[in-house]
């Protein structure tokens, strides 16, 4: 067929040959609609990896500035929490891939438990990280006007700094805290929001998902959202050592 | 009209392969390995290794997010494009880091 | 004078009834169009809105720098005036001027597709842009921004009392638009070509704009990241970028200028895919170097990551860091020349014409050299710490922006405009508004070199007396360039029902989509097509003309 013979009149927009509905008209095939959402998708997760690079280079920089004030900022998290909240997430992550497993072969049962799994432990990773907020609230560890430096210059009077056996800082080096919990909220803040968006996806697909939907083979959305959690789950990854395990064995 | 979209030019960036499903023996696997490296960087935070702390704290989170990368979002199943997709993420990533610290770790050269 | 000009004969041809415009009617049917080419016209015609307003307060800069007093607005108002034509004019003007146009209309039609990749995603871009934009005017009306376009802190952070945080969430918000309009073109490109179309028979305009893509979307989310950590510290206060809490706003000029940089890639690369498809075509001759030229723009793409620092020379990064940079800088220089030169070798032996569109890629190579050269000075950094922070910045940018950029989205418009409403533009009056914008542009922007290099500072409402002379130059500049930006939107809108029957292919230019009627139909081609010539084949074309004689439209 030459290149240029392209018919310059309209004529009938016909579509004879089958296709599933799901199939938008101008995709040549599934095969060509469903690679092309993953690969949208990836280039937005590229999207977000920038987004929370940003902060990563805060982080990298002030965290070399101002070593002390980080060590002690981290010992006022709780490793407890925090390793238990990556165990959540990290199963999350795999019932989330059985989901997309169980799209994959059809399974209906299987997909439902699976997403409905995943809801469960978003949403207990999200209270945990509440519980951790508002401790943070009454210590007045959350920067702004009402930040307070006690527990960094004065250890003995804080819980947490005395069982890490924090030695009191000077008040120059203990005001820096406020930058390490800046970052603390600004990361973690981000994470969680994304955790929220995640949620409400996941609310929406499984709501679907019970009704009988992504049987039909139409799995995109449900594997593209798999991605983001995923990725959700690898940031994660990386703010949890950052984070919370700053030199604890001082 | 069906018949000219069944053959297409290889090199017209229709990749059309089989979609490889990764099973749950592999996600097991997968999620047990998560678990080994999260107890382990843990365990890691507690030992004192000075300036290798936080050296083996990201190598640990790296092979993680790896792993997630590869298997859990099926990248060690899917097209070069892909793959290469991440590899410029990455790469951006590491620019945007690196040659930020660039300026930094020199602000101090030939000042002591 | 010669043309390449063909049209139908205009007592019988008609514009053909079905096409996209047509297609169906009412308001809905364009508010939730998902069709590439409707989106594409409901961008220009916002972009066009905010494009004057941006104008509208350039205007008022140069009337108040008239005289070395400042006497028309206060020094506090002026820097508002300059601020907002600079957010207006990067945010809501260039970044999206072609790409979310010419782009949106012309990608998948010059690849063989019928839309983008994701429609619903593309619309939702406009609304995003929509949205950024009604914020920004919110901010304006409500009493402005006085940071500058580039929001420095602590200036932005804790000394400016204005609407920064209605600003930069707009710009938050614009950014998405940007993203997703990049997300769209790089999935398009790569996954929805028609058979046949391989990466090296794609146009250049393509190329461009993939590359233009990609820094879209990874430069985008840290501008959003970084605007977000300047609202965060306005609101409750954390401590990033604040000094006295230990934060580094040198900081925030490298997340800052990471995006920023890239970003002046981002608004002239596409306007760079557009001189080449003007080039090739008033030269009747392929263009030279293809595959430099298309490898040039993927080069300036990444180049374009490694050099951001030298916004920051006088900033307080370090000597080395200052040395990096500027050596990196250098390298961009290098693609950039590539495609100069190719441009240059291809109207070598071409048979030249002079339409409007040429006019305007001509304007492009000639100012757009200027501003590249210029910015070789700024990017030594011996020169760099004399010459920043003067009006020789400000002239080096405007030649790259309004000098290059804008030249190409004007030639652009005019070498497409055919093909989007079906219509020509009045040859004559083009021409001459094109010849006034280059006389005018440069009698604006030309005097402020001279301004800078003799120690003029950028951003002050007032001025000493001895720097009057250049100015009242420029002013008048102005008032020419003015003038020149008038017309078109007078005569562009008049050729909508006046203009001539433009047929299919009136510029008898190769490419998809001068094979398609015009206004081409909603699903851009009635069958998909298989593509065997190679790109920019003008001799395949002159053949074909002697088979066939005339073009039905």
């Amino acid at each position: 067929m030459d290149s240029h013979a392209v018919a310059t009149t309209a004529d009938a927009h016909g579509h004879e040959h089958d296709h599933p509905a799901y199939l938008r008209h101008h995709f040549v095939s599934y095969e060509q609609q469903t690679e092309t959402a993953s690969f949208g998708m990836w280039l937005f997760l590229l999207t977000e990896i920038m987004f929370f690079g940003g902060l990563f280079t805060a982080y990298l920089i002030y965290r070399n500035w101002y070593y002390p004030a980080f060590v002690a900022g981290s010992h006022q998290l709780s490793i407890t929490l925090g390793s238990f909240n990556t165990l959540l997430l990290i199963t999350s992550s795999f019932t989330m891939a059985m989901g997309v497993w169980s799209a994959e072969t059809k399974r209906h049962k299987g997909l439902v438990w699976s997403l409905i799994a995943t809801l469960i432990l978003g949403i207990g990773f999200l209270g945990i990280k509440t519980v951790e907020y508002k401790e943070k609230w009454e210590k007045h560890h959350i920067p702004g006007d009402t930040f307070s430096v006690q527990s960094f210059v004065n250890p003995s009077s804080d819980a947490e700094a005395k069982a890490a056996g924090d030695k009191p800082m000077g008040l120059d080096m203990a005001r820096k805290t406020e930058v390490y919990f800046s970052l603390y909220f600004a990361m973690t803040g981000m994470h969680a929001l994304h955790m929220i968006i995640g949620i409400a996806l996941l609310c929406g697909m499984l709501f679907k998902a019970v009704r009988g939907g992504y049987m039909d083979g139409n799995i995109a959305f449900v594997e593209n959202f798999g991605l983001y959690w995923h990725f959700v789950d690898i940031v994660w990854i990386f703010l949890f050592p950052l984070l919370y395990l700053i030199s604890r064995h001082q | 009209m069906s018949e000219e979209f069944q053959n297409h030019d290889p090199n017209s960036g229709h990749t059309e392969t089989e979609q490889h499903i990764v099973g749950p023996a592999t996600y097991g696997i997968i999620f047990a390995a998560l678990l080994v490296g999260t107890a382990l960087t843990i365990g890691a935070s507690y030992l004192e290794m000075g300036a290798w702390n936080p050296v083996v704290a990201i190598l640990i989170a790296c092979i993680k997010a790896t792993l997630v990368v590869l298997f859990f979002m099926h990248i060690k199943y899917s097209s070069k494009l892909m793959k290469l997709t991440v590899g410029a993420g990455l790469f951006t990533f590491l620019i945007l880091v690196g040659m930020s610290l660039s300026d930094y770790i020199s602000r101090a050269w030939g000042q002591w | 004078m010669s043309t390449i000009v063909s049209l139908p004969d205009q007592s019988t041809a008609r514009v053909p009834k079905r096409n996209y415009l047509t297609n169906e009617n009412g308001l809905l049917s364009w508010l939730l169009t998902g069709d590439h080419k409707r989106i594409a016209i409901l961008y220009l015609i916002s972009i066009t809105f905010f494009f004057f307003i941006g104008g509208a307060l350039a205007g008022v800069i140069r009337l108040e720098l008239l005289t070395p007093q400042s006497d028309l607005m206060a020094a506090d108002t002026y820097n508002k005036v300059f601020t907002m034509h600079g957010v207006v004019m990067i945010f809501l003007f260039l970044v999206p001027s072609v790409p979310a146009t010419l782009g949106n209309f012309l990608i998948p039609i010059m690849i063989g597709a019928k839309d983008l990749a994701f429609p619903k995603i593309n619309l939702l871009s406009w609304y995003l842009y929509l949205a950024g934009g009604a914020m920004t005017l919110a901010a304006m009306i409500t009493g402005g921004v006085d940071t500058g376009w580039t929001f420095t802190t602590p200036m932005s952070t804790h000394f400016s009392n204005t609407n920064v945080i209605t600003t930069g969430l707009a710009i938050f918000v614009a950014g998405f638009s940007s993203i997703f309009t990049g997300l769209n073109f790089i999935v398009t490109v790569h996954r929805m070509r028609a058979p046949g179309m391989t990466w090296f028979k794609l146009p250049l305009f393509v190329w461009a704009h993939y590359a233009a893509s990609i820094l879209m979307v990874l430069g985008t989310p840290v501008l959003a990241i970084t605007l977000v950590l300047v609202v965060l510290e306005r609101t409750i206060g954390i401590g990033v970028f604040d000094p006295t809490k230990g934060g580094d706003p040198i900081l925030f000029q490298h997340l800052f200028w990471f995006y920023s940089h890239p970003a002046v890639y981002i608004m002239i690369l596409p306007g760079m895919g557009v001189i080449s498809e003007v080039i090739s075509t008033f030269s009747r001759k392929r263009v030279f170097g293809y595959t430099a030229v298309a490898f040039s723009s993927v080069a300036i793409a990444v180049f374009g990551f490694f050099v951001w620092a030298h916004h920051m020379f006088i900033m307080g990064v370090s000597n080395y860091a200052v040395l990096v940079f500027s050596l990196l800088t250098m390298l961009v220089a290098v693609p950039s020349a590539i495609k100069i030169f190719n441009w240059a070798f291809t109207l070598y032996k071409g048979s030249i014409t002079f339409e409007t569109p040429m006019l305007y890629a001509f304007g492009f190579m000639g100012l757009f050299t200027i501003g590249g050269l210029t910015g070789v000075f700024l990017g030594t950094s011996g020169t760099d710490i004399h010459l920043t922070e003067t009006y020789f910045i400000v002239a080096h940018f405007h030649f790259v922006m309004v000098g290059g950029m804008l030249m190409a989205f004007l030639s652009g418009i005019h070498f497409w405009w055919p093909k989007m409403t079906g219509r020509m533009y009045p040859e004559k009056i083009s021409q001459l508004a094109a010849v006034v914008t280059f006389i005018g542009f440069n009698f604006t922007f030309f005097p402020q070199f001279l301004l800078g290099m003799l120690g003029m500072p950028r951003r002050y409402a007032a001025y000493p007396a001895e720097f009057q002379v250049l100015n009242v130059f420029s002013t008048a500049g102005a008032s020419i360039l003015g003038v020149g930006y008038l017309l078109p939107m007078i005569y562009l809108v008049w050729s909508l029902k006046y203009g001539a029957i433009a047929g299919a292919n009136p510029w008898q230019a190769t490419g998809l989509e001068w094979q398609i009627q015009s206004p081409p139909l909603t699903e851009n081609f009635t069958t998909i097509p298989v593509v065997t010539q190679d790109v920019y084949d003008y001799e395949w074309l002159e053949r074909q003309k002697e088979h066939e004689v005339t073009h039905v439209g």
